[in-house]
């Protein structure tokens, strides 16, 4: 039977655990979201970013 | 300017996450992409005002973020851009790079303000301590820790989530997070 008792036992029960499990998840996708781009790793451009400044470092001390 | 190997490989170790942070700030990749590059250049520039010893991931993020919020200043200033800007700059490329399965997080993220969607994205996604993302942020560590408790409880209601069965109505997303396909 739902009484107020058991009503009130329940409402404040659920929400601490499915906080937790619902954050797990928010976690989750949010890092899944995010390591779809960094598991691209290092795109050309910036090995060659470097790659160009030092040479130019190296030409200017010549 | 010369660039030792270790900078070099701490710089290039961080790009990664850069452009994953970058691409969370602006919401477009090629912009995103920029951003980064103007980030690298500014911080082999200043490489003398780093402290050897501490995080360069977090000294490049700064510098990063700092970037943004100046260079995104003076746009608005040009443009008039709205605060629904972010959220418009993602609906006009909705699956740039194959996120077919991400759109609905994706939008709720875009739906929050700058700075919760930051510090989220820097706690919960680049793995940075809330000091350390206080540091970057420029702010107290309890404000960042506010934010985040405000950008997770605002995605839930975006996403409408009552229960963790129920997470995102997007049945392929909880398939691709189990690893399974259907």
């Amino acid at each position: 039977m739902d009484t107020a008792a058991t009503r009130e036992k329940r409402d404040h029960a659920k929400p601490a655990k499915l906080g937790r499990e619902v954050q797990a998840r928010l976690g989750h996708q949010l890092r899944a979201l995010y390591d779809e781009v960094v598991s691209q790793g290092v795109p050309p451009r910036f090995t060659e970013l470097l790659n160009k400044l030092d040479d130019d470092s190296s030409k200017d001390k010549r | 300017m010369a660039i030792n190997e270790s900078v070099r490989k701490a710089v290039l170790g961080a790009v990664p996450s850069l452009r994953a942070f970058a691409i969370s700030l602006c919401g477009n990749v090629d912009r995103a992409d920029d951003l980064v590059q103007e980030t690298l250049l500014r911080a082999l520039a200043n490489i003398d005002s780093f402290q050897p010893g501490t995080n360069m991931s977090a000294w490049l993020f700064t510098i990063l973020r700092n970037h943004f919020r100046s260079e995104y200043r003076k746009r608005r200033r040009e443009v008039e851009d709205s605060d629904g800007h972010y959220a418009e700059t993602l609906k006009t490329q909705p699956e740039q790079h194959g996120q077919v399965e991400f759109r609905e997080f994706r939008e709720a993220l875009a739906h929050l303000p700058a700075d919760q969607r930051e510090a989220l994205i820097l706690v919960g996604a680049s793995g940075f301590s809330y000091e350390e993302a206080a540091n970057i942020c420029g702010c107290a560590v309890g404000t960042i820790k506010s934010r985040v408790n405000r950008a997770r409880t605002r995605l839930i209601e975006l996403l409408a989530i009552e229960s963790a069965d129920e997470f995102g109505p997007d049945e392929q997303t909880r398939a691709v997070l189990a690893g399974r396909r259907d």
